[in-house]
């Protein structure tokens, strides 16, 4: 039985040339992160040894030193932030998501919340270099730790917002029907079935602050010599990089390329980590 | 007991007594002066086309409706002789005295157990064995023991929908409730599963006061003593089952029933 093959021939072909096209922007898009990783591998090769971990960032022109100030100040700055955000954070995608879901304070919340999203890092610096660093009149970790929570929070009120809407409101009407209090729904109920995604939201925004570098300048500063203390500038990789980059001793660039290599592998980790686990089915119990 | 003893309304109590019952989702009117008598242990149905307020009526006897805004009732709804749209009503110990199974199987996202056990704990401090012992009551009434009494520890979520509605029945019934409401419970399963929910509903009604919602008069016929016709928002016609089906008084519950619309 003979059919013309005129329309269906013409949509084969658009087929074929919109297929051509998603495939070449794939491979530009994967080349790309290829080619940063490569360059990461290859350049630091030379930083690249014990040393990176057991060493604190040399003076200029003397060779060898590592990152280790560096490492655990972004640590610490990390994981404060993380901490501090992530609270702030999920409470207020709670609210949003559970008890303020028709109220117009909820509206306004997500507007705000939309813009802090997508907001420069560099104002969320210079908003705390205002609040805390001015009156304490020196940079310290807790300000870089506080900026990093200002990114933290938007990123994760969007999250754990948009992950307990795609609970249904059949399963908390099921948890109702049992004579489940709210507080109870919400705990037992809503966040275990929201759970992954929940917990992405809270690794993207890990991998989002690991890297930022503009909101640190204007609080944690940066330091040269191995610090803990809250309260004094503190070391992070972002600022090492920055400044070891940008100067003209080859040994300080190798290890700015050894500091971008480390951020580079934690972000991809997490950020797979992150897939995974969205991916990934809710588990019970 | 046989099933000729049980006809109609055993001991004529009245568990739940709607009167002048009116709904509204915001200015729109669902339900029109509804009065209803369910009586105790007796399966009552509600039928009705898509839109004639059945599952609106169902959601206001444990005052699900509560969650959402905008929607409110008028009229009185006594149970055991107290109004329940009473604003003073403590609504988490009502819906465990009134329990719920949704058209769709709904497990909590936790164990087969503690779908079950998590229910009993919120209202009775029990001693662990005593807990295991009203799980397993529980899924025996639900017809589901044999089933997973070897993986209780495992997720609700992996069971087939069939099972996993009869594990909300066991859920409901494990807090051993007065009433227990079932929207639509079989319209989501295949056949056999929904024969086996209808079968455990006659064996629930000598226990519990039944008030089910259904699209499928053959399952009403089925299951029910009592029948009430809903029709755009209003009690069309209510009384013993098989008088309903076999000699309707009104002309629009014949013409339902015989199938000539909904």
């Amino acid at each position: 039985m003979a059919r013309d093959l005129t329309l269906y021939g013409s949509r084969r072909r658009k087929n074929i040339l919109v297929m051509t096209m998603c495939w070449l922007a794939s491979a530009i898009g994967i080349g790309v992160l290829l080619i940063i990783l490569a360059t990461l591998v290859v350049r630091s090769a030379g930083a690249f040894s014990s040393l990176l971990f057991t060493q604190d960032v040399p003076p200029p022109g003397s060779p060898g030193g590592g990152l280790r100030n560096a490492i655990v100040g972004s640590l610490i700055l990390t994981t404060l932030g993380t901490f501090i955000g992530t609270p702030i954070g999920i409470l207020a995608g709670t609210y949003m998501a559970e008890y303020g879901r028709y109220s117009r304070l909820t509206t306004v919340v997500r507007f705000i919340n939309d813009i802090l999203l997508s907001a420069p890092s560099i104002v969320m610096g210079l908003f705390v270099y205002t609040i805390m660093v001015r009156p304490m009149q020196h940079f310290s970790g807790i300000a870089g730790a506080a900026a990093l929570a200002v990114i933290v929070i938007p990123i994760v009120v969007r999250t754990t917002e948009n992950m307990l809407l795609l609970v249904p409101d059949q399963l908390r009407e099921a948890a109702a029907a049992i004579g489940m209090p709210r507080s109870m729904v919400i705990r037992y109920v809503a966040y275990r079935a929201a759970r992954a995604g929940m917990v992405t939201g809270v690794l993207l925004a890990i991998a989002r602050i690991s890297g930022e570098t503009a909101p640190l300048l204007f609080t944690a500063l940066n330091n040269q010599f191995f610090s803990t203390d809250l309260n004094a500038p503190m070391a992070s990789l972002p600022a090492v990089i920055f400044q070891f980059a940008l100067s003209p001793y080859a040994d300080w660039q190798n290890l700015a390329w050894a500091g971008a290599l480390l951020i580079t592998g934690a972000v991809l980790t997490l950020s797979i980590l992150a897939r995974w686990l969205s991916s990934s089915k809710v588990d019970a119990a | 007991m046989n099933m000729m003893e049980r006809e109609g309304a055993p001991n004529g109590v009245e568990r739940i007594s709607i009167r002048n019952l009116d709904f509204y989702y915001g200015k729109n009117q669902a339900l029109k002066k509804i009065n209803l008598p369910i009586y105790d242990r007796t399966v009552t149905a509600f039928i009705g086309p898509s839109g004639c307020g059945k599952s609106t009526l169902l959601r206001v006897l444990n005052r699900m409706y509560d969650l959402y805004p905008k929607q409110h009732a008028e009229g009185e709804v006594l149970f055991n002789g107290e109004n329940i749209l009473s604003p003073n009503v403590d609504l988490n110990l009502l819906r465990s005295r009134i329990g719920m199974v949704f058209q769709k199987p709904t497990p909590f996202p936790m164990t087969i157990y503690e779908n079950i056990a998590f229910g009993i704990r919120l209202y009775e401090d029990l001693p662990k064995p005593e807990i295991d012992e009203r799980v397993e009551t529980a899924l025996q009434k639900a017809a589901l023991w044999p089933e997973v009494k070897d993986n209780l520890q495992e997720s609700g979520l992996s069971l087939s929908g069939g099972q996993q509605q009869r594990l909300c029945i066991a859920r409901t019934v494990a807090l051993r409730p007065d009433v227990i409401l079932l929207d639509e419970p079989a319209s989501a399963l295949d056949p056999i599963s929904s024969a086996k929910i209808e079968e455990l509903i006659d064996e629930l009604r000598a226990e519990f006061t039944i008030a089910i919602v259904t699209h499928n008069m053959q399952q009403a016929a089925r299951v029910s003593q009592q029948v009430a016709f809903m029709y755009l928002g209003e009690l069309v016609e209510f009384g013993e089952t098989e008088r309903l089906f076999t000699s309707p008084s009104d002309k629009r519950t014949q013409d339902y029933v015989t199938g000539r619309f909904g």
